[in-house]
């Protein structure tokens, strides 16, 4: 029996000047920033903040640019890199923003590692211990922090998001935040596959914002995939910079010099993709040197808890090896920031984190880890500030409309709820267009427009039909998330009648220079989509 | 995936029930956390470091349970072993000043 149990007529019912929805470094450092500003601060994840999300299972680099005469040339180098959809001035201002934001751990008594001479190692975050830091500083901001509240929906009085509503999924009864503002903060989609934080992670936000009005951008870019032993949920590719890989008859993987692959990561996880569509793919770290080994170990324990659970040396034994999706976590779609202080263009609403659409920092190529985290740190805070200048701008209007819940797939279908329209199945059908190697990782007209024509029929399932009750309320939104997602991203990818970085088509190889700008997608059940529009430099909502 | 909560190790804090970001546990009357939702678990290996007693385990394999015994886990000193590895104790934070990355990031 569950401890607590609360009827209907406990419904938890708060009002706060901004509203931050998700429980990863974005959240957080959106719910410090606009609490530093002044305002009321409640914070609703669907997990526990400090262990939700992609990075706190994790140990992730950040993009760590101190400021200097060399910060224009570090930022140009990276651009090169991203297909030539970045934006340098926002990779400048992200550095600038992120730098700031590590000084400011460290002078909270984050604790960093040191360097030989002393000076604090500032430029890497380990997950476990980054995130229960932050949960510290959000409550000590005063921030009312709700876990296990998961949204379901935003509101919005007809001229402004105004809130959002949930279900409290371990006291049983319904939430509601009316507020002022909401930063949407709740990480990429994963599609459902098994990585760290891949759980929670199912483009819930994408949803909310677009039935709000919001568009997104990059859908297409979910073609990254990162080396994980097989079976484990350890999708972090560092140790297999130094590896060899095999095939199932023990001759080995080949780069595209035709010596033997000696890296598996970055560009050379085609010629594994290529492998692993063929067959079992097997590697052993043996390119570490003893000294690497043993700073592989310390620095990267939660790469090495698989291998020790299943008891394989992996410097010294062959085992398997798998790509996990990765969807837009490490991909670079999500929704279109519209300007300076990370506004969606939807009165009212603001986004941070792997939520956003993150070409406008890394382009085509995925940010890994680093890129992501320095984009957390950054759009966190200016989300946080924007959304509490919104909040103060709108004192007076605000909380006095009829509030509109927005929530319609998944929780209002347009027809009858039918109970054979199941969650589970729903997601596993839309996994089998966005996650296979030769469907998503290569990528063909032919093939995106067969899974084009089965992602349209499960939506309009979920659209008319998918309903949740109680407990599976979450479920069946998450479904919907999930599918909107797939959908999109078919889409966009179909769209993109080239190769560029992460997106590669097998019958279209190479850039096209009339698809050098980004693709922007609006709209949930029809959409349309069109390239990079024409906007202002700077406009706040 | 989540397999054990050791009766005999629990302190029925109910800390797991609360940490799990995936809400995997559901807490009892009289008793320990029971695993109520196994196949939402994410492998991320958090609710071992943050037991206080290290009365969990989370086996390798993420897409189904291996059916690996409290006995084996006793025995091949696996409960705690990751909070130990990252610095970790009695579900406290700690380690983080000796990680060595920066050293790896270099190699790279």
């Amino acid at each position: 029996m569950p401890k607590s149990q609360k009827s209907a007529s406990d419904n938890l019912h708060l009002q706060a000047d901004v509203l931050v929805l998700g429980g990863g470094p974005s959240a957080a450092w959106a719910a410090v920033a606009a609490a530093e500003s002044g305002a009321r601060v409640a914070l609703a994840d669907k997990g526990y903040l400090g262990t939700s999300g992609a990075t706190a299972p994790s140990n992730t680099g950040t993009w760590c640019v101190p400021p200097g005469d060399n910060r224009h040339a570090v930022v140009e180098r990276r651009w090169q890199r991203t297909g030539e959809l970045a934006d340098q001035r926002w990779m400048l201002r992200c550095v600038d923003t992120a730098y700031r934001n590590l000084l400011r751990l460290s002078e909270w008594g984050y604790p960093f590692p040191s360097e030989d001479d002393g000076r604090l190692y500032i430029a890497n975050l380990r997950g476990p211990d980054y995130m229960r830091f932050m949960r510290r500083r959000v409550l000590l901001a005063g921030v009312t922090v709700l876990d296990h509240h998961p949204a379901l929906e935003l509101l919005s009085d007809g001229d402004a998001i105004v809130g959002a509503g949930g279900v409290a999924r371990q006291a049983g009864h319904d939430w509601r935040v009316d507020a002022k503002a909401v930063v949407l903060a709740t990480g990429g989609c994963a599609f459902r596959e098994r990585i760290l934080g891949g759980t929670g992670l199912t483009g819930d936000g994408y949803l909310m914002a677009a039935e709000a009005g919001a568009s997104l951008s990059g859908m297409e870019f979910t073609g990254k995939y990162t080396l994980a032993p097989y079976g484990s949920s350890l999708n972090k590719g560092l140790p297999f910079r130094w590896a060899s890989f095999h095939r199932e008859d023990g001759s080995p993987i080949l780069g595209p010099t035709g010596e033997p692959l000696r890296n598996g990561i970055g560009d050379r996880e085609d010629e594994v993709a290529r492998a692993l569509i063929d067959g079992p793919v097997y590697a052993r770290l043996d390119q570490a040197e003893p000294a690497l080994q043993g700073w592989l170990r310390q620095g990267q324990p939660n790469c090495f808890v698989p291998y020790d659970r299943a008891g394989i040396d992996p410097f010294s034994d062959l085992f398997r090896i798998t790509l996990r999706a990765e969807g837009t976590v490490r991909g670079t779609g999500g929704i279109d920031i519209v300007s300076d202080d990370c506004a969606t263009g939807v009165p009212g609403l603001y986004v941070a984190g792997d939520a956003a659409g993150r070409e406008i920092m890394t382009g085509a190529v995925s940010g890994g880890g680093a890129v992501n985290s320095s984009w957390a740190l950054a759009s966190g805070w200016w989300a946080g500030k924007g959304a509490s200048t919104h909040a103060k701008r709108r004192a007076g209007k605000a909380f006095r409309g009829t509030v509109q819940p927005l929530g319609q797939a998944g929780l209002r279908p347009a027809a009858t709820p039918r109970a054979d329209i199941a969650a589970g199945e729903v997601i596993e059908a839309v996994r089998n267009e966005v996650t296979p190697l030769d469907k998503n990782f290569f990528r063909s007209g032919a093939g995106l427009e067969k899974s084009s024509e089965r992602l349209e029929s499960v939506w309009r399932d979920v659209r008319d039909h998918l309903r949740g009750e109680g407990a599976d309320k979450v479920r069946a939104r998450e479904a919907a998330s999930i599918a909107a997602a797939g959908r999109w991203s078919v889409a966009s990818a179909l769209h993109r009648t080239e190769s560029r970085g992460m997106h590669r088509r097998t019958d279209l190889p190479g850039k096209s220079p009339a698809l050098a700008h980004r693709l922007i997608i609006t709209g949930v059940d029809a959409f349309r989509i069109e390239g990079t529009p024409e906007r202002p430099a700077e406009l706040a909502s | 995936m989540i397999e054990i909560v050791s009766a005999t190790r629990c302190v029925e804090c109910d800390i797991c029930v609360k940490v799990c970001p995936t809400n995997v546990f559901d807490a009892t009357e009289h008793g320990a956390p029971v695993i109520a939702r196994q196949d939402d678990c994410q492998t991320c290996f958090l609710c071992e470091i943050y037991c206080p007693t290290d009365a969990l385990y989370v086996a390798e394999f993420a897409e189904g349970p291996t059916g690996i015994t409290e006995v084996e886990v006793e025995e091949r000193l696996l409960f705690g072993s990751y909070a130990r590895a990252l610095g970790w104790a009695r579900g406290k934070a700690g380690g983080s000043q000796f990680d060595p990355t920066h050293r790896i990031r270099v190699a790279q």
